[in-house]
């Protein structure tokens, strides 16, 4: 029932093809290529001085304990161009079970006028 | 038209059910909706059964203590006992979920002190 | 006839019978000891999965097993079906439960030591049997009523679960929204049972399925139906006690919820593929010169609400700083994946060129339903040994965790990759079924679908960088790893998805195939139990 070449078959959509096995080894021939690549790189540095650390320009740098950047700050810029779409969507999940079942009963209506009950 | 009444209670009673979950604020205010939309359910399933004893109509399905022209032609003369079946079932689980619900309902006033709903959801946000 | 036949012969029963037993020893059994409680548990629910192998075995040689209780006894007026309870067992009912038993296993193999220091556990283990078994009887089983019952069981277990930490006040909320919205829908649900009921004198499916004619009260029962089962399967805009269901239960029962609420999902696809099967060609309306059809109206009704569904759970997990309501509102997306899929085979149905485009559709949907349940499950026991280690649940006072819990790390970072939808993974393979198909059927579907993949893969980095990456913590700095039963239960499902990803058309034609063609054709479940010539 299930041999032995049908763990190597590809899966296939309608319209593509997928198989993850020649994928796979595809990822591991560029990474042997990109590693044989770096091998030809500068190999004569000074390792933990200046010539390792990068290069930031204007102020200075704090302890690395105080830049990091917690939780909910993350996305800051995504979250604030989205603020019309949030306003609207933290008005709705309100948290009492009379409004959620009022959207029970709105869509309720909706599918019966849809269906010609009404 | 009276033989539909009680289809028209059972509408009436999910009708108000409804409204008293929907609209109204106090916690036991929302268990008791429940309970009556249940009521509503269980009379509806009760009522599908229904065939008036008299001519063409039915007796209760127990052999024993029928009439004897209704044992005579049975079991055409008896209701079927499949929607009583279900009513009993459907009234024992809607008893285990009140009973759960009002336990809830009691470790909420304790955690909270009131049973407002939107005065619960005020003191959570904080 | 020996006793593996025997076994085959009542396993339908068995699988629904043996953790219903083993949940009323329990509370005898944890009088003597804690360590004998465990195993008994864990042997009861190996007993199933060796049942649930069997049946699987039976189901996918010989087709569809039907079983009936108490027996083939002619009653004296001489009618022999379908008055009694049946179990219909067919190839979409063999990967429900498949997939429940997995997630029975790894979640009673995670709470050994999650919940080690809670008492009340006697307790607490005989719920969470009583649960298991409901779910299996819901999917099992083949008579609406009885799937009402199991419903209604598994909306009271689930609820106790739910409110498993009393003294903390957010969950005993949750769990109150839980059973009303439940309560509500369970009720509208057998409301359309006795009215179908009432119409057709019979409650089995099969036998509805046969002779049910679309008139009025039949509409009024599908739109209950389709309501209420969409109401419990999380679909916007009823999804709202979703995430505060999942954020507050520990960690080991979310895992058996989502089982459940896929249990409801595979409730929907039955009613209205099996039960609704024939009538879905009818047509409703003339525009012009053509006809407008039901399968048309629900399907642009689903396609239309799963847009919706995934766009707006996608975008309230970008902002949330509760790590467990975040992890729900991406299961959330995830669902209207599903419904999506579902969707757009609906519309594709009595089409002839978009026919094969539609049934991949419908595979990519099934298939995404085992995949979805993984990678969600995956990522909740992370959320659970996040929770176990450092008594903490908001994002924004963790960070740098990475350093001592080395292998919680990499379980985390397996099932980031597989919920967004990245090769080598199996949710890749899944995704790649539904963007293709739905492309095909409106391109807009696929672009919104791909595009909520890319903002899923945003929502789970933010929290790797939150809580695994950065600074050491001067609070977090003798955190340990956790025990080694988690450990265990996440690498066993870590293994299962990159199993799946390695090889996904095995999986797809010989577990996913099977499902597809059984619920798109419906003419051999009524067969099984009617006879020839239904």
């Amino acid at each position: 029932m299930i041999t032995w070449e049908s763990f190597l078959e590809t899966f296939e959509t309608g319209s593509g093809f997928w198989n993850p096995l020649v994928w796979i080894t595809a990822v591991v021939v560029a990474f042997l290529i990109v590693y044989i690549i770096r091998g030809y790189g500068k190999k004569d540095y000074k390792e933990k001085t200046g010539q390792t650390q990068a290069f930031l320009p204007g102020n200075p740098e704090y302890e690395k304990e105080q830049m990091h950047i917690k939780g909910s700050n993350v996305y800051w810029g995504f979250t604030e161009s989205l603020k019309w779409v949030y306003k609207v969507l933290d008005k709705i999940h309100t948290g009492n079970p009379s409004d959620y079942v009022l959207w029970f009963v709105i869509i309720m209506g909706v599918l019966f006028v849809i269906v010609e009950v009404i | 038209m009276i033989y539909n009444l009680p289809f028209i209670a059972v509408v009436a009673m999910i009708l108000i059910g409804l409204y008293a979950v929907l609209f109204k604020r106090n916690l036991v205010k929302m268990v008791i909706g429940i309970s009556i939309i249940e009521s509503g359910v269980n009379l509806f399933l009760i009522t599908l059964g229904y065939r008036w004893w008299g001519e063409n109509g039915g007796v209760a399905p127990i052999f024993t203590s029928a009439p004897s022209e209704a044992v005579k032609n049975a079991p055409e003369s008896m209701v079927l006992p499949v929607p009583q079946a279900l009513t009993l079932t459907s009234i024992v689980i809607g008893v285990a979920v009140l009973a759960l619900m009002l336990s809830l309902v009691m470790h909420l006033y304790k955690h909270y002190g009131t049973l407002d709903i939107i005065k619960i959801r005020r003191m959570n946000e904080e | 006839m020996n006793w593996f036949e025997l076994l085959t012969l009542h396993s339908p029963a068995l699988i629904v019978a043996v953790p219903l037993l083993a949940a009323f020893l329990t509370p005898l059994i944890s009088k003597i000891n804690d360590i004998v409680r465990n195993l008994f548990v864990l042997i009861m629910l190996s007993i199933t999965g060796l049942l649930v192998a069997i049946l699987g075995y039976d189901v996918f040689t010989n087709g569809i097993r039907v079983y009936v209780f108490g027996g083939g006894v002619p009653l004296p007026s001489g009618m022999t079906l379908p008055v009694r309870i049946m179990f219909e067992v067919d190839a979409m009912s063999i990967f429900m439960i498949i997939i429940t038993i997995v997630l029975a296993f790894i979640s009673i193999i995670y709470s050994l030591s999650y919940l080690k220091n809670q008492d009340g556990l006697d307790k607490y283990y005989t719920i969470v049997l009583l649960l298991i078994a409901s779910v299996f009887g819901m999917e099992l089983t083949g008579d609406l009523f009885n799937f009402f019952v199991f419903l209604e069981i598994s909306c009271i277990t689930s609820c106790a679960l739910i409110a498993f930490y009393i003294h903390k006040k957010e969950s005993i909320l949750a769990a109150f929204n839980y059973i009303v919205i439940s309560s509500i829908g369970a009720l509208f649900i057998l409301f359309a049972i006795a009215l179908l009921y009432g119409q057709y004198n019979a409650l089995n499916m099969a036998t509805l399925a046969s002779s049910i004619e679309f008139t009025f009260f039949d509409k009024i029962a599908l739109v209950l139906l389709i309501t209420g089962l969409a109401m419990k399967a999380g679909l916007v805009p009823m999804h709202m006690w979703l995430p505060d269901a999942y954020g507050r239960a520990p960690a080991s029962v979310t895992i058996i919820l989502i089982g459940a609420t896929m249990a409801s999902f595979y409730a929907l696809l039955r009613v209205s593929f099996t039960i609704y099967g024939n009538s879905l060609a009818v047509e409703l309306n003339k525009v012009g010169n053509s006809s407008i059809k039901l399968n048309m109206i629900l399907g642009t009704f689903v396609l239309v609400l799963a847009i919706i569904t995934i766009i707006v759970g996608v975008l309230m997990a970008l902002k949330q700083s509760n790590l467990k309501k975040m992890i729900a509102f991406a299961a959330i997306a995830e669902i209207g994946y599903m419904f999506l899929a579902v969707g757009s085979w609906l519309v594709a149905l009595n089409d002839p060129n978009l026919a094969v485009a539609g049934f991949n559709a419908l595979k990519g949907g099934i298939f995404h339903i085992i995949n979805d349940v993984l990678d969600i499950g995956l990522l909740f026991l992370v959320a659970g040994a996040i929770y176990y280690a450092t008594k903490e649940t908001s994002l924004n006072m963790m960070g740098g965790l990475a350093r001592n819990m080395k292998y919680t790390t990499v379980f985390f970072i397996i099932g980031l990759l597989a919920v967004s939808g990245m090769p080598p993974m199996n949710g890749f393979a899944s995704k790649l079924l539904i963007y293709e198909s739905t492309y095909l059927i409106n391109p807009i579907l696929a672009i919104v679908a791909v595009l909520c993949s890319i903002l899923l893969l945003a929502v789970f980095v933010k929290v790797l960088h939150s809580a695994f990456l950065g600074p050491e913590i001067p609070d977090f700095k003798d955190v340990k790893e956790v025990p080694k039963s988690m450990l265990a239960a996440m690498g066993v499902i870590a293994c299962v998805i990159i199993i799946f990803g390695l090889f996904p058309d095995m999986i797809v034609n010989n577990l996913v195939q099977p499902a597809a063609e059984a619920l798109a054709n419906n003419s051999n479940y009524i067969t099984s139990v009617l006879g020839g010539g239904a």
